[in-house]
């Protein structure tokens, strides 16, 4: 498995969505590398036989009535948001403008 | 009956407490008073213990009151209370509540409501358990010593300049300094557990869905577990039977009803009952006074009458690695949540677009404290395209290597036994600048979330060396909390006989860093 470097980490900040420092860089570089290390065994533990385990005690087809169940008022809703408008959450602009 | 002072009263444990209430010996009113003045007495200044991020003073006394109210009243609906009904307790502010903040010892959270409580907190409405308040614990539960808190760390109240654990080291470093008899925590690696085995007290991971996970936010959905924390194994017992059973808004939510708990804890036994050493969770690696410990506890459970074998789990060893990819995974979705639109901080770029990409970026690079973002980026990475198999993917296998560790291990022993931590309190700051070194604190309780079964660390003594709190760890198979509650009740029995009371009470007193508290209680013991 590849080390992970500087341009790694910027790359996954961007798909993160953190904005981070040339000095954060730098030093979440070298501490992740290090992590990083630390479980690379992990991917020579098992054998192409041994089947994943996603959830500690499966559970199948948990279903329940169709019907409405507890929900939430606008007001509650919105009540922590940052910025609403007329009963809705107000988003800064989605697209760039150029 | 003698009047109890205020020191005593706090000193109680909830059984102990709950008993008394009953019998009307005390009121619900002076139980909750009596622990918000040691909240204000300890808990506050540069030197207090910070075992609170907001302490809800004038809902615990009106629930308190409505609780004296109906006993006094007597009738139906006295006799309907609940046995806990009017026994205070701290919830770990990673659980959302109405009417308290919740910040998840987050920046970006700070000032938040949420608009609804979790199914735990409608639980302890209903059993008319005051709320004493919400406990510190590190940013999202992401750590294993509070200092991660965006709030400032928790301190341990057996040596104030050392760790209490995490991430729940503010529930139990407020049952450890009689701020609360019982709180509620979280274990998504360790989190209940080993804050409980440094601080000298009791802490239960339940089995994976024995107790509803809705209101708990998430870190790690399945890893995740809510689960008591308190000074006795009884105690635990009591407060799981109130916290779990099936919840509908949980779909990995068990429908056992786990209702033997208490019961297994008054009648502990362990005659006959073959009790498995993890050969790969304790010697190299491990203080050499929590080994004592812990050799002393095994020693005292062959006297009473258990088999002691070895068993081994060569796929540990993983375990560790693997976990530090799948929390990790899952803390970078569930977190994406968090992004200035919704719900918490929003914080603008300093300069050029406004667009809704860059007002995330700056909002979650000043919401987030480090440990939060090197976890997101870490699982980010792992979930990348053409690094999936070889990170997440593997280690979803591991997990199930480390479930076939345990089946092989459950067919040669009833109860697993190992210790908690691989040491004492660390000093404040030892470990933060060395995460790798902070995540070895988790190595003896990770195994346990990745396969989903019930953990619970009960005090093994002190360490000679330091004379800090050691933990003692049980591990059962899943489903069979109760087990693990008749083990503890037993172990614990022994070694109190042995120490001539409860461990806390060898701890140091706590010096009051507040001025002109109304208060009497001196603290501890010594």
């Amino acid at each position: 498995m590849a080390a992970i470097n500087r341009d790694d980490v910027a790359h996954l900040a961007r798909l993160a969505h953190i904005e981070m420092s040339a000095e954060e860089l730098d030093r979440m570089a070298g501490e992740l590398a290090v992590i990083v290390d630390s479980v690379k065994s992990v991917s020579e533990a098992a054998g192409d036989d041994v089947p994943a385990t996603s959830h500690p005690i499966p559970l199948n087809n948990v279903f329940r009535e169709d019907v409405v169940g507890h929900t939430f008022t606008a007001e509650q809703a919105l009540s922590g948001a940052p910025d609403s408008f007329e009963g809705r959450f107000k988003v800064p602009a989605i697209l760039d403008e150029d | 009956m003698t009047e109890l002072n205020n020191t005593e009263l706090i000193r109680l444990s909830a059984a102990q407490l709950a008993a008394k209430l009953a019998a009307r010996e005390v009121t619900s009113v002076e139980v909750t008073q009596a622990y918000l003045d040691r909240i204000a007495l300890v808990d506050g200044g540069a030197d207090g213990i910070h075992a609170f991020l907001h302490v809800n003073t004038e809902e615990a006394l009106a629930v308190a009151a409505e609780v004296d109210a109906i006993r006094a009243a007597g009738g139906a609906e006295a006799e309907a209370l609940h046995e806990l009904a009017g026994v205070p307790i701290a919830v770990k502010d990673l659980i959302v509540t109405i009417g308290q903040p919740t910040t998840a010892g987050s920046k970006i959270l700070e000032g938040w409501h949420s608009p609804y409580d979790a199914t735990v907190i409608k639980k302890l409405r209903a059993a008319k358990m005051p709320i004493l308040g919400k406990t510190n614990l590190d940013e999202f539960a992401m750590g294993s010593s509070t200092e991660h808190s965006a709030y400032g760390p928790t301190r341990n109240p057996w040596d104030l300049d050392r760790i209490p654990g995490g991430s729940g080291g503010g529930s139990a470093a407020a049952v450890a300094a009689f701020e609360a008899p019982l709180a509620l925590g979280t274990d998504t690696g360790g989190s209940i557990r080993q804050p409980g085995a440094v601080t000298g007290t009791v802490g239960m991971k339940p089995t994976y869905g024995a107790v509803s996970r809705y209101g708990a936010i998430a870190m790690a959905s399945s890893l995740d577990q809510i689960g008591p924390v308190s000074r006795t194994v009884l105690d635990s017992a009591l407060l799981q039977e109130v916290i779990g059973g099936h919840d509908p808004f949980d779909s990995t939510s068990l429908t056992d009803p786990f209702d033997t708990l208490v019961a297994a804890a008054k009648t502990g036994n362990v005659t006959g009952m073959k009790i498995g050493i993890i050969k790969e969770l304790h010697g190299e690696g491990y203080q050499a006074g929590v080994e004592t410990r812990f050799n002393e506890s095994l020693e005292l459970l062959k006297g009473a009458g258990a088999e002691i074998v070895e068993v081994s789990c060569p796929n540990f060893k993983y375990a560790l690695g693997a976990y530090y990819l799948i929390m990790p995974s899952e803390v970078s979705s569930n977190l994406a949540k968090f992004d200035g639109v919704r719900y918490g901080m929003r914080v603008l770029p300093k300069d050029g677009p406004m667009t809704i990409e860059r007002v995330m970026g700056a909002t979650r690079a000043a919401g987030f404290g480090d440990e939060v973002k090197r976890r997101i980026i870490l699982g980010t990475y792992a979930l990348s395209a053409g690094y999936y198999d070889a990170y997440y993917g593997s280690a979803q296998k591991v997990r199930t290597l480390i479930q076939r560790d345990f089946d092989a291990a459950f067919a040669q022993a009833d109860v697993l036994i190992s210790p908690t931590a691989p040491t004492t309190a660390f000093k404040l700051g030892e470990k933060l600048d060395d995460p790798l070194a902070m995540y070895l604190n988790d190595v003896a309780t990770i195994p346990a979330n990745m396969a989903g079964i019930p953990g619970l660390s009960l005090p093994g003594g002190l360490a000679d060396e330091d004379g800090l709190p050691v933990g003692i760890q049980l591990l059962a198979p899943a489903r069979e909390d109760a087990r693990l509650y008749r083990v503890g009740a037993v172990l614990e029995s022994l070694l109190e006989e042995k120490w001539g009371g409860p461990l806390l009470d060898r701890a140091p007193a706590l010096q009051a860093p507040v001025l002109g508290s109304s208060s009497t209680i001196a603290g501890g013991s010594n």
